[in-house]
């Protein structure tokens, strides 16, 4: 069997990305959490946001590792398997990710230090504009690596020189045409997917019987944010869907399994898309609602796979599946959100059993969700690495051999299964013990525990 | 675009400088993981990895900016380089991982505490070794075509190249070393002090070594150095160097806990410096100038008026973090 350089470099940046995302889309919404709950602390001075603020923070220094780890291996993923993309967006991607680097991840990693170690070491004041800091610095993450991810979706103001493209104008660069909209998207969906996980955590306290009150104040400040968030992310879901009509139709036809332009579409709810014939099977179509969707109008006109050259179309049952399952989840969260309304209206949000299981049930989906909305927008992108003027096959360095890349695929699996799940397993325990308090913490749990660096001050005498 | 401002001097500063800061800060981070694993209690390794825990990640950020600010400002070289060095950057990472998340796992994970003692320590080692085989093979020079390299998987695998890596083991040691005796005391810090002499004499060999193999290798390197003027004026960097080297020893066996810190990063600074003037002006060596390989005037432009005004304020906040937790680490004092 020749083994593919191309295909086995898409198999390994989805699998380096795919684990490396869920970090983000965890880390980005606990931030803010966090931050917000150092500030409740210092204005009210009740110890309760602090226990919860102490116990989330815990759970988020071990996230935010293994964050930074697999989030070093992804620069280098353009140049060991990408470099020819490099070589010919490194003129317009390469600042972007820069400014990534030195506005967030130094602001991350700094202040993390003193967010972890430091609440003893500073004054509340100054603990507090660190958590700040972190938190304003997954968002300014978010920012860059979505502009540069955009406009490789829809790429603007550039001018290609002999097969480079070179920047023309910043401003249409970075705000290019899919940028906000993936950019509200993308966030809203990171917040959305740590509310569901921090509400699954309070779920589970709250059957267990323990800590009653730190587990009542994340559910209910979550289930209040969520209640924003959720039908806010299904408005901006929409608006991503019509930009994506408008500059990718290629990308839409095929999360809809479109194949002939036609006025008045109906949605198919399910169908499995057989790509040879360029049809539908089994499809269950409700009719005109595609339209309706999509264009916002009864007889909206949408544009056919078959309007495109067979090698300019993205596969179409990877993006199908993908854009169902994330719908699929934003519509039960949407069914979570309308149950609590009703039930904190009764009184009874936080001993109905048959909601906290609920609660406890969704905690991961949010996490599916993410990758799943990242395999439509992604998959749906191909046969291009930049839409329509670069192809994914001539992205590879010349150099690279089938067996070099099945080697480090192999590597990044190996590790990447070995530590994610040691990850996991060392979050879930965190969570078993609950937000004890620092009380509870013995001084050199952890190579980050909460008080590690006992240092002498030398001026003030011993620090504590 | 017309060229009013050439921006490749000071992109090479910015990133010369990036690198070097990597190299020290993760360097002594990454010789603190080596020496950990010859630590010979739980107690003292728990000290000294909380001497980098709250810095590590920091440390480790300067590698990003490297390798984003190569692909920024000298795209040509990124696209060359990185392919050129597949195997040791993939080994490089996959260590890097293991060490890094080791810091969480080895407490909370107390069953394979071991397990992730191992990986700190190996980890460290291995992505050293790696760094050190990438330097010798960019050293070396790669077969290039074009914009693309052109030369062998396993091409970066040399005696030169080995040797580095061996070479730069060592000298992360000896920075970690001077790092664990600024950081601790008693048993820890006279531990770090043998472990420093031992790493600083085989530093002192790889500096001699790759001093006379580099010319012997390259002519164009040899007349750079030992062609008049250029003897006369180059001289202070080899005296400096083994100045460097004589007070770093004094360090080592007196009683200064910064000294040993202080000269091996005049050490290390020396050798960057050497590297720097055998091999300018190429970015990729023997083929590509800085020249040559940089972006255009306007990506460089348009970093630059950001970098400039963030890359202070990076030092700055990074600068007060270190300072929150000056002095020395007794992570087992209690909490109260």
């Amino acid at each position: 069997m020749e083994l593919d350089p191309v295909f086995l470099s898409r198999l390994q940046f989805a699998w380096v990305i795919a684990w490396h995302i869920l970090l983000p889309a965890f880390t980005v919404g606990l931030a803010s959490f966090i931050a917000v709950l150092e500030g409740l602390h210092m204005i009210t001075r009740r110890d309760v946001y602090l226990r919860v603020s102490m116990f989330w923070i815990k759970i988020f220094s071990v996230s935010f590792g293994m964050g930074v780890v697999s989030g070093i291996v992804m620069p280098f993923q353009f140049g060991t398997n990408w470099s020819r993309f490099s070589d010919a967006t490194a003129d317009i991607l390469g600042p972007l990710l820069a400014y990534e680097g030195l506005t967030a991840f130094f602001l991350e990693a700094a202040f993390l230090g003193v967010l972890l170690f430091g609440r003893k070491l500073v004054p509340p004041w100054a603990h507090f504009v660190a958590a700040l800091m972190v938190a304003l610095g997954t968002l300014f993450s978010s920012f860059w690596i979505l502009a540069a991810n955009s406009w490789m979706q829809t790429p603007a103001g550039y001018e290609l020189i002999d097969g480079r493209f070179i920047p023309r104008d910043w401003i249409e660069i970075i705000f290019n045409p899919s940028f906000p909209y993936r950019l509200g998207h993308t966030v809203v969906g990171f917040y959305v997917t740590t509310g569901f996980a921090v509400l699954g955590v309070a779920a589970w306290l709250l059957r267990n019987g323990r800590f009653y009150s730190e587990a009542k104040i994340m559910l209910s400040m979550t289930l209040w944010l969520l209640s924003v968030l959720v039908p806010l992310q299904i408005l901006l879901g929409d608006e991503h869907g019509l930009n994506t009509r408008e500059h990718q139709p290629a990308k839409l036809a095929a999360i809809e399994a479109r194949w002939e332009t036609a006025r008045a579409v109906p949605l198919t709810l399910f169908a499995i898309p057989d790509e040879e014939a360029e049809t539908n099977r089994f499809a269950i179509d409700v009719p005109y609602l595609g339209s309706l969707i999509l264009t916002h109008s009864l007889d909206g006109e949408i544009k056919g796979l078959k309007d495109f050259p067979v090698e300019d179309r993205p596969p179409v049952a990877i993006p199908f599946f993908a854009f169902r399952i994330m719908v699929g989840i934003g519509v039960l969260m949407l069914g979570m959100v309308i149950a609590s309304w009703w039930l904190r209206w009764r009184d009874k949000l936080y001993d109905s059993q048959w909601y906290l299981r609920a609660c406890l049930f969704m905690g991961p989906l949010g996490f599916i969700a993410v990758l799943a909305g990242w395999t439509t927008t992604e998959v749906g992108r191909q046969p291009w690495t930049v839409y329509g003027l670069m192809r994914t096959a001539d992205s590879v360095p010349p150099s690279l051999s089938g067996s070099d890349v099945l080697i480090s695929l192999l590597g990044y699996m190996t590790v990447y299964l070995i530590i994610f799940p040691a990850g996991i397993m060392v979050m879930a325990r965190m969570v078993r013990k609950g937000p004890a308090g620092p009380e509870a913490d013995s001084p050199i749990e952890s190579g980050r525990p909460a008080s590690p660096t006992r240092i002498q001050l030398h001026s003030e005498g011993d620090a504590s | 675009m017309n060229e009013v401002l050439d921006f490749v001097p000071i992109w090479t500063l910015i990133l010369g400088v990036g690198i070097f800061f990597y190299v020290l800060l993760d360097g002594f981070d990454l010789g603190v993981g080596m020496l950990f694993g010859l630590a010979p209690d739980t107690g003292s390794r728990n000290i000294i990895m909380n001497s980098i825990a709250p810095v590590w990640d920091g440390n480790e950020t300067w590698l990003i900016l490297g390798g984003v600010g190569l692909l920024a400002a000298f795209p040509l070289a990124f696209a060359i380089i990185i392919p050129a060095l597949y195997f040791p950057i993939l080994v490089m990472l996959l260590a890097l991982a293991f060490r890094g998340v080791a810091f969480e796992f080895r407490f909370r994970d107390a069953e394979h505490r071991t397990f992730w003692d191992h990986g700190f320590c190996y980890g460290s080692a291995i992505a050293t070794f790696a760094q050190g085989v990438m330097l010798g093979a960019f050293i070396q020079g790669f077969e290039v075509d074009g914009r693309h390299f052109s030369g062998t998987t396993f091409a970066f695998i040399t005696p030169f190249s080995l040797m580095a890596g061996v070479a730069l083991v060592f000298g992360y040691g000896l920075l970690g070393a001077g790092w664990l005796i600024l950081k601790t005391e008693g048993e820890i810090q006279a531990a770090a002090r043998r472990h420093g002499r031992f790493c600083l004499i085989a530093v002192l060999i790889a500096i001699l070594v790759v001093s006379v193999w580099t010319p012997i290798q390259h002519q164009e390197i040899a007349d750079r150095w030992f062609s008049w003027p250029n003897i006369a004026l180059l001289a202070p960097v080899p005296i400096a160097t083994a100045l460097a080297a004589f007070g770093t020893w004094r360090a080592l066996s007196g009683s200064s806990e910064v000294g040993v810190f202080i000269g091996a990063a005049i050490l290390f600074t020396l050798s960057y410096v050497g590297i720097a003037i055998s091999l300018w002006p190429m970015i990729v060596p023997y083929h590509y100038t800085l020249w040559e390989a940089a972006s255009s005037p306007r990506t460089q432009a348009f970093l630059l008026v950001g970098t400039l005004f963030l890359l202070p304020v990076i030092l700055v906040y990074t600068g007060w973090s270190y300072w929150v937790f000056r002095g020395k680490v007794r992570a087992d004092i209690g909490y109260h």
